[in-house]
């Protein structure tokens, strides 16, 4: 039995994780069960759903099996805006305990709702999220994900109140405060997005604070895609493990997935989120294993179920056993969404792959931003790269020659040109959420 | 001997070169001398100061990026052929200069050139050798503020 399964600091196995290690054929109960009770909740209260449900002549009796979830219709993140704000509740404003809402760079927001008993799931979720990390009581977590209309800072926040753990409340921002307190109150393990992360890592070596050096042991990362050079990055440079978290608030918030101490792959919480993965083209269902949209089916969500909903994140599952002893599935790590992709002169290009790149002309990764331009109807890439103490010379040429190895790596692995542009450190945007890669002005 | 020249990284656009001149300014530190090295896209900053430990905590506080390299100046007399005497000796030690720039003492009629050697420390040696005048950090204070 490995340790990580004895979450309690008083010597037991944290009941939350239960669920983790439920025999296949009991889940399988549990999924029927709760997936028949969602559609009748969804056909009954929520319009949209019930007029694509008898579009296709199917009602709540039509689920008879798991897998006649392939013939329930899709929901996308546009329905989300077309029923702004309220459309697709499925209980009264008076059993709505919660709102949450995206950020909405574009247009409207979308807006998510918990009853009571959702926030209750979604407690859970977390504290088996933080479990799988390898927290318990007696853990002190500093949670940096935003406090607000963002579900990061209250989701890690409730989960490690439920698991028993102490949370520090500090929200996103004010880094020379966070690496305060981290050195301070001799905090074990910390919650935030990546990109925010390397830039406390940055900021503690600028104050001359070694993290290495610190109790700090677990970082807990989500919200944006990262890369496995980020991750050995953060260890090396933090001393500590870093694990990946994966949720959206469409479903829930974080919560619906995490790694555990294997860190090969994300365990699903698929008692209460049913995954599917399909080809984004036709929507065909996909068996584990391969690759494509990862498809979510919220079980036991009651204020806003969401049927078949398009993740638009690109992954696969696992159902081989993992060492850690979870019997539930996993998968695999999402390097890329289908919507942070870009189409550049008929090439696909995904972030993570610049970011490969960079990685593995500079050693860790530096803060970058990818251009979009169009120049007399001709697509145009420019990575801005900002210089590094570690990269830069008092000598032009040294500094040239830095310049046309990061855009031979990235043409290399793109198989397009490139424009490559040294900037100023500190000159991209810092984001205390997650970071944005991609500018695109065409 | 050796002075300590600070590098800065800056974007080659307008408006960039005032923004660390005014930083280290506001903090009452004189520039002795600089240069400026640019490509199309970015220049780098050369600056040699009295105060260059508390100038290069003043740009990084900043957020610039900045190198420490050793330099060494060497003063000659500031008429045809002052420069060119300089280098032959240098070119004649086989020494490899790496970037060097110049600039004129009116008062004592002296020109000072600084180099950016690879091997500064051998660099100091020949040029002493061969009777040539290795200016230090005090001294060229002195020269420059009169």
């Amino acid at each position: 039995m490995l340790t990580e399964l004895w979450n309690d600091a008083e010597g037991g196995f944290h009941p939350a994780s239960a669920p983790d290690f439920l025999p296949k054929t009991a889940l399988v109960q549990v999924q029927l069960r709760r997936l028949r009770a969602v559609v009748s909740l969804a056909y009954d209260n929520v319009a949209l759903f019930r007029a694509r449900m008898e579009e296709r002549g199917l009602t709540p009796d039509s689920i008879q099996r798991l897998d006649d979830i392939q013939q329930l219709p899709f929901t996308v993140k546009a329905d989300l805006r077309d029923t702004y704000p309220f459309g697709l509740f499925a209980t009264p404003m008076s059993d709505v305990v919660r709102l949450h809402a995206s950020s909405g760079t574009t247009g409207k927001p979308i807006v998510v709702a918990y009853t009571r008993e959702d926030v209750g799931v979604w407690s859970e979720v977390m504290a088996r999220t933080l479990a799988c990390c390898g927290l318990h009581r007696g853990d002190i977590l500093q949670n940096a994900f935003g406090y607000g209309l963002f579900t990061g800072g209250l989701g890690a926040h409730y989960g490690a109140e439920a698991l028993g753990a102490t949370v520090v409340p500090i929200s996103g921002g004010n880094s020379d405060r966070q690496i305060m307190l981290i050195r301070d109150f001799g905090v074990s393990a910390l919650c935030c997005t990546p990109s925010y992360f390397t830039y406390l890592i940055e900021r503690a070596a600028e104050l001359g604070v070694d993290l290495r050096a610190l109790p700090l042991r677990a970082g807990i990362f989500g919200a944006e895609p990262w890369t496995d050079g980020m991750r050995d990055h953060i260890e090396a440079a933090a001393g500590i493990k870093a694990y990946d978290i994966y949720g959206l608030s469409e479903i829930i918030g974080p919560g619906v997935a995490s790694e555990c101490s294997a860190q090969e792959g994300l365990h699903i919480f698929e008692d209460h989120f049913y995954p599917e993965i399909i080809d984004p083209e036709t929507g065909e269902a996909l068996p584990d294993g391969e690759e494509g949209e990862l498809v979510l089916t919220t079980l036991s969500k009651k204020a806003m179920p969401m049927i078949r909903y398009r993740t638009r994140d690109i992954t696969s599952l696992i159902s081989e056993p993992c060492e850690c002893g979870r019997t539930i599935r996993r998968m695999r790590r999402i390097g890329r969404r289908s919507d942070d992709m870009f189409i550049i002169r008929g090439v696909n290009v995904f972030p993570s792959q610049v970011e490969a790149a960079l990685l593995a002309v500079e050693g860790t990764l530096p803060h970058y931003q990818i251009i979009l331009t169009r120049d007399q109807g001709l697509d145009q890439m420019t990575v801005e790269v900002e210089v590094t103490p570690e990269v830069f010379s008092d000598k032009i040429r040294a500094l040239e020659d830095v310049r046309a190895r990061l855009a031979k790596a990235i043409e290399h692995i793109l198989g397009i040109r490139v424009g490559l542009r040294l900037v100023e450190p500190r000159s991209i945007a810092r984001s205390e959420g997650k970071a944005k890669r991609v500018i695109d002005r065409r | 001997m050796k002075l300590q020249q600070l590098s800065l990284f800056l974007e080659n656009r307008p408006g960039r070169l005032g923004a660390p001149l005014e930083a280290i300014a506001k903090e009452g530190i004189n520039i002795l001398t600089l240069s400026l090295a640019d490509t199309a896209q970015f220049g780098i900053l050369r600056l040699i100061v009295r105060e260059w430990d508390k100038a290069k905590q003043v740009l990084e506080d900043a957020g610039w990026v900045v190198n420490l390299t050793e330099v060494v100046a060497v003063d000659v007399l500031d008429r045809p052929g002052g420069l060119a005497d300089a280098l032959a000796v240098l070119e004649g030690a086989g020494l490899n200069i790496e970037y060097m720039y110049a600039f004129s003492v009116r008062r004592d009629d002296k020109a000072i050139l600084i180099f950016r050697f690879e091997d500064p420390d051998r660099a100091i040696q020949v040029l002493v050798e061969k009777g040539l005048h290795v200016v230090d950090g005090d001294e060229l204070l002195s020269v420059v503020s009169g």
